[in-house]
């Protein structure tokens, strides 16, 4: 395997997007930001891979404008997945593995705001069977959370504290559009959403666009004395079967994660846009009880579709860069109750 | 280091058709599996990842499928990715999948591209309207036609040029027990006799609308060494421009120049006329397959029409073109690429049956999408790539 890491992250995230009616001419000054980052220009970027949904945008083709906003001539080597953008840098990170390109920009963009997000997901749904009936994210995800609190792995209390922990770190990420005056005991006395879930248990709407720059070997050694070298990373995908499933595990979480060394992980950005799905994946990740996780806040305070789980990855590899951690995990899911899983393992090296 | 040796063992379609009512989304995507999988010898526990495409969610009115589709596909509890790059999506999704071989993180890698196009409507789902963007809203014929005019207009080609790759690839189809259109009588006279759609596109220029999945078996070299006839890949290539700009040439795109010119040089080959003995090219207008003859570099610019009018890219000539029909005889949008590099697999193998071209050594599959802007093609062959 190659050395491959991530050098350039940039991210924005917002509860609306006004003043325009997609998201692309947001990725320009995301764009501008890596190049500023790395001192590249877009003739130092090998491959673009990109991540984002034609259902969220209401139209087909989605991506292909988005295209335009990497610039115009030459082509470039370009691909997308309908999927979230972390699925578009595994994609970016083979291409660099097969040693076509030294260099990859992954971006991701989706506008929740456009539509009834929650009632545009249940399209994700088997359309034979359980689209006709509708059932929305949010009452999946809260069907999730009382298996697990029947079942005695967590109860509301332990669901509160994960929003509270997020909401008060969320307080030093100027990205997350949630944050602070939170305690557990204001939180458990807040209303029921969709029992058990409070507003709080769930992410919150979002806009947003974010880029990764990812760089092989003395590339990455050119932008950085201490890149975030990626040193494990892997993805599975389980059945949806909402009525087979054990809801309260994620077995494409933890064997993502058998294929990658998460010993010494020091901080963990994990995708959960719902607060006990933290606890369904520091179980099936094993994580230690000093792991730091989510210390930008995570899903809960910020969660633009589609770019989500690329920021988490963004996320984590910023404590590598600034020498807060040496070595870090970025997660991703995708699908309804965490059925498929991406776990990204970064590391600062002497 | 370069990329680790691939080859593609197994190769798989449906029958397509205007609309299968026999199978669902999953069914459809199993027929092409399990004949992929059975062509290699193997059953899905021997396949580590899945690597699903398709394009727009809107023409199934499913968002993300690959997520319902999961156990259908034999991908949970494996890894599974989703491609999307428009109407080359099924060659992009090849490449993917060929990559993590390629790369060293996989040994055996199942791919699967489908449309159902019969759920929806494909011509409404591409005609929503987009704030600040162009309304085109005449479907794919009334965008590419003033393409194929200036192309016309450009090269000086004879008007009939169109209907004569149009009743060769509904011929070839004749050859292809998977096609869907099967029209024993089409010929030049008949062709230029159907109605005009979008001038100077006639009704037999143009490609149908069908149901249809295709899949591939991509594998490492011990596995493919194992194998009694593999396609390997010689090379791989995706390239994109934008939509829209003042320098943009749409008939001869400068994506789809730089790709052809990277791709030959991947697979070693400098006259590709004579070097590539059997082509699938995504023609589903009948005029791009002079039109791309000339881009991908077989014949001069303004004389890719010549080949085609000689009969040089008919089944008997020295560059057979579309052997299988076609996109024009099937058009599946989100496997149509993959049943372009599908072929050109199966021709490489020798497997091609009734429309197998002889002693093919090397063989190109090759799929465009959007407004004529993405473009992703390979090279196969009989033999392992020396280089």
């Amino acid at each position: 395997m190659r050395d491959v890491a991530v050098v350039g992250f940039a991210q924005r995230q917002m509860k609306e997007f006004d003043g325009s009616p997609n998201c692309v001419e947001l990725l320009v000054p995301l764009f501008a930001e890596c190049y500023a980052q790395t001192g590249w220009t877009r003739r130092d970027i090998g491959f673009w891979c990109s991540g984002s949904s034609d259902y969220l945008a209401g139209r087909s083709f989605s991506f292909v404008s988005a295209v335009d906003a990497i610039g115009v001539m030459p082509p470039v080597n370009e691909s997308h997945v309908e999927m979230d953008a972390a699925w578009a840098l595994y994609e970016a990170w083979l291409k660099i593995q097969t040693g076509e390109v030294d260099t990859a920009l992954v971006y991701g963009f989706g506008k929740s705001s456009a539509g009834l997000l929650r009632r545009t997901l249940a399209l994700q749904l088997d359309p034979y069977t359980m689209t006709p009936l509708w059932p929305d994210t949010v009452s999946l995800a809260g069907l999730q959370a009382r298996a697990g609190i029947d079942a005695g792995l967590w109860d509301e209390r332990a669901m509160a504290e994960v929003a509270h922990r997020s909401l008060t770190d969320a307080e030093k990420n100027e990205h997350a559009i949630r944050s602070g005056g939170s305690s557990v005991e204001d939180l458990l006395a807040r209303p029921l959403y969709a029992d058990p879930l409070r507003k709080h248990d769930c992410a919150p709407v979002t806009d947003g666009a974010a880029a990764i720059v990812l760089a092989a070997d003395d590339r990455a050694r050119e932008v950085s004395d201490r890149p975030a070298w990626i040193s494990g990373i892997a993805t599975y995908v389980d059945a949806l079967s909402m009525g087979t499933r054990d809801l309260t595990r994620a077995p494409s979480a933890a064997s993502s994660a058998a294929r990658c060394d998460l010993g010494g992980v020091e901080v963990a950005e994990l995708h959960a846009p719902f607060s006990h799905q933290e606890l369904v994946l520091r179980r099936e990740l094993a994580l230690a009880d000093d792991v730091a996780i989510n210390p930008s806040g995570g899903s809960l305070t910020g969660n633009p579709m589609f770019t989500g789980g690329l920021i988490r990855i963004g996320e984590a590899a910023r404590r590598v860069w600034d020498g807060s951690a040496d070595k870090v995990l970025g997660h991703a899911t995708s699908g309804p109750a965490l059925q498929q899983n991406l776990v990204c393992v970064m590391e600062g090296r002497a | 280091m370069g990329k680790l040796p691939a080859a593609v063992v197994g190769v798989g379609q449906t029958h397509h058709r205007a609309k299968r009512l026999d199978v669902s989304m999953a069914g459809l995507c199993r027929e092409a599996m399990d004949r992929a999988l059975l062509d290699a010898g193997m059953g899905l526990d021997d396949i580590d990842a899945i690597v699903v495409g398709k394009a727009p969610d809107l023409f199934e009115g499913v968002m993300m499928p690959e997520l319902f589709l999961a156990e259908a596909l034999g991908a949970a509890g494996k890894p599974l990715l989703r491609v999307h790059t428009a109407g080359s999506v099924g060659g992009s999704t090849a490449i993917v999948a060929a990559s993590l071989v390629q790369a060293g993180v996989h040994r055996r890698v199942l791919t699967v591209s489908f449309e159902k196009q019969s759920e929806s409507n494909a011509m409404w789902a591409l005609s929503v309207p987009v704030p600040f963007n162009m309304p085109v809203h005449a479907g794919a014929g009334g965008y590419f036609a003033p393409h194929v005019r200036s192309y016309i207009r450009r090269s000086g080609a004879p008007t009939h040029i169109g209907a004569v790759v149009a009743a060769k690839d509904r011929q070839n189809a004749l050859k292809n027990p998977y096609a869907h259109l099967r029209n024993p009588d089409t010929t030049v006279e008949s062709v230029l006799a159907s109605q005009m759609l979008w001038d100077p596109i006639r009704y037999d220029e143009t490609c149908p609308s069908s149901d249809g999945a295709c899949a591939l078996v991509i594998v490492d070299e011990d596995t493919a060494q194992a194998s009694p006839n593999p396609a390997w890949i010689h090379g791989t290539v995706m390239r994109s421009e934008a939509t829209s700009s003042a320098e943009r040439d749409q008939v001869n795109p400068q994506a789809s120049r730089d790709a052809a010119a990277h791709l030959w040089k991947q697979a070693g080959i400098t006259d590709p006329f004579t070097e590539i003995d059997a082509a699938e090219i995504y023609v589903p207008f009948s005029w791009f397959e002079p039109m791309w003859l000339e881009s991908l570099g077989f014949a001069e610019v303004g004389s890719g029409w010549k080949l085609t009018e000689a009969g040089e890219t008919a089944m008997t000539g020295s560059l057979p073109v579309n052997c299988s029909g076609g996109v024009l005889s099937s058009n599946p949008i989100g496997a149509s690429g993959m049943l372009r590099f599908g072929e050109a697999a199966l021709q490489a193998r020798g497997a091609a049956g009734e429309h197998q071209v002889d002693g093919v050594r090397r063989a190109l599959g090759h799929a465009y999408g959007g407004g004529s802007q993405f473009f992703s093609m390979w090279v196969v062959g009989s033999e392992k790539p020396t280089s």
